[in-house]
């Protein structure tokens, strides 16, 4: 089952690479966040989260993921970075939040990296 | 006979957006980026484009996985944008020019690039903010073509494959009829990666190099796969296909007006570029 990430994960170190396999493992919770675009679905799933992953068919695992918004949980379960970007945004998270969780560092270090890459 | 006044390359990140919204351009974080711009307004402001097509990537506010093109082009009347789920201002919209579009679907499929065409088609940030920054004042703009091309889910067309369709878009303007000025615009990059646990990579002496190269010598950007690009430029880095797209289009011999580099803006390397393709 995860053979496709298992492979891009070894070509590139801590990347996925989002393709058919990923794209058919995620394709419910990406519809889910698909949905985040509008204002009233994302008061939906805040009054009610597991009803709203239940409408959308979400696996046990997809569903674990979003209850504990563990951003690296959701990209192995397929989800999409762009469609979960909206599933971040109900909360306020920006890419440096989310980047900073995926890297297990503080968001000040994780912009202190950033600006470091400028040279 | 149109002709094709030159090419604009440009990051798209949604905090650009944000930070015009707030006006806060001059704020030390970001008037290093935001300086990198007067000079691409003062040469649009020289050539007065009469239209312009704009390559870029949608992020998940127009296409979804149920049905994803990998190359699609937009013959509406007008673009509208909307709502991307994390707090953009709703800007626009944006006049078309479905004749001119028809014309680019027309030509580009007998030229063997079998577009998508589109007669609705949401605009997210990687149009709105290129569109603001080029052009601060809405009723400057002139009329646009959308050309969106698959980043979100691989596979996605090869670094060749997005040249030689800008080719053909370039043989597809050249043979509209009238006497118009185009400018050709592509949006994303430079080096980035969002996700996974490399997220936060960047690489600057890549950026530079294509930089350098997409100017001179755009088909040694031709031979990376996308799977060089992700490694070389990170996941999201591979937008450096729609800057193939757009100086595909232009001739081979073109002269370099202007280039920035600002890193970071957010999580990118924020680069732009301009080549006139008639001063050379």
């Amino acid at each position: 089952m995860n053979a496709a990430l298992a492979n891009a994960e070894q070509e590139i170190p801590g990347t996925f690479i989002f393709d058919g396999a990923l794209a058919m493992r995620g394709y419910a919770l990406n519809k889910m966040c698909y949905s985040f675009n509008e204002a009233r679905n994302r008061a939906a799933f805040l009054a009610d989260e597991d009803a709203y992953c239940e409408l959308y068919g979400l696996d046990a695992r997809q569903r674990d993921a979003i209850r504990r918004r563990d951003v690296l949980a959701l990209l192995e379960a397929g989800g999409n970075i762009y469609y979960l970007a909206k599933f971040a945004g109900i909360f306020g998270l920006d890419v440096q939040d989310i980047g900073a969780q995926q890297t297990g560092v503080t968001v000040e270090a994780f912009r202190a990296k950033l600006a470091a890459a400028g040279g | 006979m149109a002709r094709i006044l030159g090419g604009i390359y440009t990051s798209h990140i949604p905090a650009i957006g944000a930070a015009i919204a707030k006006g806060r351009q001059g704020e030390p974080y970001w008037k290093p980026f935001f300086d990198g711009y007067p000079p691409v307004r003062e040469w649009l402001d020289a050539v007065r484009p009469d239209a312009a097509v704009i390559v870029y990537n949608d992020h998940g506010l127009n296409f979804f996985l149920d049905k994803m093109p990998t190359f699609a082009i937009g013959a509406a009347p007008e673009y509208r944008n909307a709502d991307e789920g994390w707090g953009l201002p709703t800007l626009g919209p944006y006049a078309g020019c479905p004749e001119l579009s028809w014309h680019l679907a027309e030509s580009l499929v007998a030229d063997e690039f079998d577009m998508t065409t589109c007669q609705e088609m949401l605009v997210d940030h990687a149009f709105t903010v290129p569109m603001s920054l080029l052009w601060p004042e809405p009723e400057r703009r002139p009329p646009v073509v959308p050309i969106s091309v698959n980043t979100v889910q691989h596979p996605l067309p090869t670094p060749a494959r997005c040249f030689a369709l800008g080719r053909a878009v370039g043989r597809g303007i050249a043979s509209w009829p009238e006497d118009i000025g185009v400018v050709v615009i592509a949006t994303g990059g430079l080096s980035h990666q969002l996700d996974g646990r490399r997220a936060g990579f960047i690489n600057r002496e890549f950026d530079l190099l294509c930089l350098d190269r997409i100017a001179t010598e755009p088909e040694a950007l031709t031979r990376y796969t996308i799977r060089d690009l992700v490694r070389l430029a990170g996941s999201q880095g591979v937008e450096l296909i729609m800057w193939l797209v757009a100086r595909g289009a232009l001739g081979g011999h073109v002269s370099k007006v202007h280039s920035h580099y600002h890193v970071p803006v957010s999580n990118t390397a924020a680069g732009v570029l301009v080549l006139d393709n008639e001063a050379a």
